[in-house]
């Protein structure tokens, strides 16, 4: 029954976003303004229904209902609970369906709160969302209905990827959507000032909230990734410039400029055409992640839920509601009025750098993930990795780094860099000092270099906007800021980290025998077989002191899974205040002689990783800050929204008054 | 004074129409791209060319090192990629002592290995290798297209890689490797 009543409300949610569409579009011609009344009720409880068939979905996993065909094919009566609810996102139909839940209560939220724009602007914007939402309905109903009944009913289901089967993963996907999917609302608020050619500071206020909300949950969500990546796939790296993690990382750079040339917008209406495209960009680089993930036209180790015939429709989807926004664009923006001219030394200028520099790197990134797909057609299998995305960004990545330093301390509109350039010494030092003390103490990789030196200046330098001023009464929009770039450092210095201190060592070792890796000694204290609730393992006890120290217990498994049988390592890690050290287990030793004959030896890999964890705390710094600035946004748009009623009930008053 | 500056010129009217373009070319490819076949079998791309030059220190302190000139030395050789860690290599070394045995010269690059463990390995396992060469940021390996451990090449007289042999060599597959090795000789 649940499923039949959660497929129902799903096509009553698409048949809401249908009126949704019809009546705001309606509504904006003169003779059909009497419709826009019923469009932000309507796009509330199309949200609303469609999170409640995400619900019932999330319950028919929890109960591991095997009728359900999806069900089925990726759950487990004997997972835990924790990953049955994970199960439901696990793959590609619950993923869509979590997809146009968020885009549904995104729509539905701004329906409800949102007042600061014209009615009209609201109308098309909502229309836009709708629009969009439809063709993922369609999607979903259409070619992956994720409450299709199986018949008979198998006894038990498949289970979930073990890989998936870790806390942090569970929820990796909803927030990684949420920032993913959000921005969908950047998307339709552009649609909505093109429509109504109101582009100027309004817009950009109203907007910059959405998209800051969109933006700290996606950086969440990467930062989790990362780690995820990192310590659950058991290679040590962090970021592997997998098509997956490009397809988060590219509406991700598009955003972050988007926030930047809309703070450009609201503050001094100039960059107005600009501040839409990229509004229509991080949404389009959303739904082109998703397709050249989801179509399995780029193979990639992500690659949970691929299906070619899903490709199409995607495709589809993709040309019309990224090619509708992009004609409306063409067609448009020349008719949106020039902005505020501003000069070369300037706030302005220097955010303009920043977004030039931001989406190079979304170029840069692009092409690198596109190209396999272009020499194929020619016949030829490539595959580009990080000797080609990782100079390539930096590039932009550098200078982009450098006038983060400096444009902060701009004045808008006209400054002189004289009056700043005495402040940036400080800054400038450190950067010096840093690249002579670690070029001398023998890091030899020149990008690791530029990022450890880079990485200490623009610290000193981000914080410099808090000079002079009382630190308690800043307001928190600065310390968001300020935090933000901050983590910014934070994370470069791990990255560089990464590259020039990182010590590994592989080898097969007995039991009691010790190995060295970089200052810790690690011993093989014993191997011993342990069980889980669906899984069962060899574990290693390793002793490990980190230079002559009280020694830490670390136990990496080597665990194998029986619904469905696979085997994963579980790599072990413990994080002192330098860094990190990691260990992983591989398999038993067998004897050159006879693959029967066990030799008592177990491959193991460890890494000494000094400062790379600051890599994530960065990443959780960024969104930090990102944080502060949305409460000071809105703590802001809520004064004046008191301010105003307050205003107006007097206005009532005096009205009355005069008019008895 | 900001309103002496001249007005920027505009941008024209076409460029708007630029992103559009630029869409329409990405969803053209993809759509042809999503229509051709797909095969997921990989070719060794390093076939018929010549080895890149390298020059490797040596691994173990009972063989020397290893570089690109000497292969190009008129015979046949084998080039084997192992490393100490790395268990199958060990499963591996009685069939290259079989395959030394039967007249295959063969060299080793080790990756990313220590001298102490590899000279264990080599103490414990036999070494059929005439050099060894250390290749410690698995970058010679990446250059002639070896994604793992072990693999072995046929190497041409003039230094051409003519075979590539992913996984280990089994028993059964020495026959197989020696008629390479004769074919590398033409």
């Amino acid at each position: 029954m649940l499923a039949e009543l959660g497929l129902a409300m799903l096509w009553l949610a698409a048949a809401l976003a249908g009126l949704q569409l019809v009546a705001g579009s309606l509504a904006l011609t003169k003779n059909g303004e009497g419709m826009g009344g019923i469009v932000r009720p309507v796009a509330v409880v199309q949200g609303v229904l469609a999170a409640s068939a995400f619900l019932a979905l999330i319950w028919l996993f929890v109960q591991t209902d095997t009728s359900v065909k999806l069900v089925a094919e990726n759950s487990h009566s004997a997972k835990p609970l924790i990953y049955k609810i994970a199960g439901t996102w696990g793959n590609h139909e619950g993923s869509m369906l979590l997809w146009v839940t968020v885009m549904g209560l995104a729509g539905g939220f701004v329906a409800l709160v949102e007042r600061r724009l014209p009615e009209r602007t609201m109308l098309a914007t909502l229309a836009g969302q709708a629009f969009v939402s439809l063709g993922f309905y369609a999607f979903l109903l259409l070619a992956s209905n994720p409450f299709q009944r199986l018949n008979p009913a198998p006894m038990e289901g498949n289970g979930l990827n073990p890989l998936l089967q870790d806390p942090g993963l569970a929820f990796h996907p909803p927030t990684l959507y949420l920032g993913y999917v959000g921005l969908s609302i950047a998307f339709s608020f552009a649609i909505g000032a093109l429509v109504t050619r109101e582009v100027g500071p309004d817009f950009a206020r109203a907007m910059r909230p959405w998209v800051l909300g969109a933006w700290i949950f996606l950086t969440l969500g990467i930062t989790a990734g990362s780690y995820w990546a990192y310590y659950m796939l058991g290679w040590g790296g962090w970021w592997f410039w997998d098509p997956v993690e490009n397809a988060s990382l590219m509406p991700w750079l598009a955003a972050t400029a988007l926030l930047h040339s809309a703070s450009v917008l609201a503050a001094r209406n100039a960059l107005r055409a600009w501040t839409v495209m990229l509004g229509v960009v991080a949404f389009s680089m959303s739904m082109i992640g998703t397709f050249l993930v989801r179509s399995g036209i780029l193979t990639s180790v992500h690659a949970f839920a691929v299906d070619p015939k899903r490709g199409g429709f995607i495709l589809a989807l993709l040309a019309i509601n990224i090619g509708a926004a992009l004609v409306l664009f063409a067609l448009r923006a020349g008719t949106v009025t020039e902005g505020e001219r501003f000069e070369v030394t300037s706030r302005e200028a220097s955010l303009v750098f920043n977004n030039i520099m931001l989406t190079s790197i979304l170029g840069i990134v692009l092409l690198g993930t596109l190209y396999p797909l272009v020499t194929e057609a020619m016949g030829v299998k490539v595959s580009v990795g990080p000797p080609y995305f990782t100079p390539m960004s930096a590039v932009f990545a550098v200078p982009m780094l450098v006038v983060l330093a400096i444009g902060p301390l701009l004045r808008w509109r006209h400054d002189r860099f004289k009056r700043v350039s005495p402040v940036l010494i400080a800054p400038l030092a450190v950067t010096i000092i840093a690249a002579i003390g670690f070029a001398v103490s023998g890091v030899t990789s020149i990008m690791s270099l530029i990022a450890l030196s880079l990485a200490p200046g623009l610290a000193v330098a981000s914080l410099l906007p808090l000079k002079g001023r009382n630190l308690l009464r800043a307001p928190l929009s600065l310390w968001g800021m300020v935090i933000a770039h901050l983590g910014l450092a934070v994370a470069l210095f791990g990255m560089g980290a990464d590259g020039a201190f990182t010590t590994e060592r592989l080898i097969a070792a007995r039991v009691g025998e010790s190995v060295d890796v970089g200052p810790w000694q690690v011993k093989l204290g014993a191997i011993s077989p342990v069980a889980g609730p669906n899984w069962t393992a060899l574990e290693a006890d390793l002793v490990a002191s980190y230079d002559g120290d009280a020694p830490d217990n670390l136990t990496p498994q080597s665990r194998t899974f029986w619904a469905p049988p696979q085997t994963t390592s579980v790599s072990a890690l413990h994080t002192r205040w330098n860094g990190q050290l990691y260990t992983v287990l591989g398999e038993e030793a067998h004897d050159a002689s006879s693959k029967a004959m066990p030799t008592g030896r177990w491959q193991l890999r460890l890494w000494w990783k000094p400062f790379v964890p600051m890599i994530w705390l960065g990443g959780v710094l960024v969104a930090l800050g990102g944080l502060l600035a949305l409460f000071s946004r809105v703590r802001q748009d809520l004064k004046r929204r008191t301010v105003r009623a307050r205003g107006d009930v007097r206005r009532v008053d005096r009205e009355e008054r005069e008019a008895a | 004074m900001t309103q002496d500056t001249p007005r920027a010129p505009r941008a024209p009217g076409w460029t708007l129409w630029l992103p559009l373009a630029l869409f329409v070319l990405f969803v053209g490819g993809v759509a042809i791209s999503l229509m051709l076949p797909k095969s997921t079998d990989i070719n060794s791309q390093m076939i018929g060319k010549p080895l890149p030059a390298f020059s490797l220190r040596a691994a173990s302190d009972g063989r020397p090192g290893l570089s690109a000139g000497d292969f190009a030395q008129g015979k046949p050789r084998l080039l084997n990629i192992f490393a100490s860690w790395c268990i199958p290599c060990g499963v591996e070394s009685p069939v290259l002592a079989e395959l030394q045995r039967q007249g295959a010269p063969i060299d080793g690059i080790a990756i990313r290995d220590h001298t102490a463990d590899l000279n264990a390995f080599l103490a414990k396992n036999g070494n059929p290798y005439q050099r060894i060469g250390a290749d410690d940021v698995s970058a010679v390996q990446l250059a002639i297209g070896s994604s793992g451990v072990p693999e072995t090449f046929v190497i041409d007289g003039k230094g051409v890689i003519r075979y590539q042999h992913i996984g280990e060599i089994r028993p059964e597959e020495v026959p197989l490797m020696l008629a390479k090795l004769k074919e590398a000789e033409s």
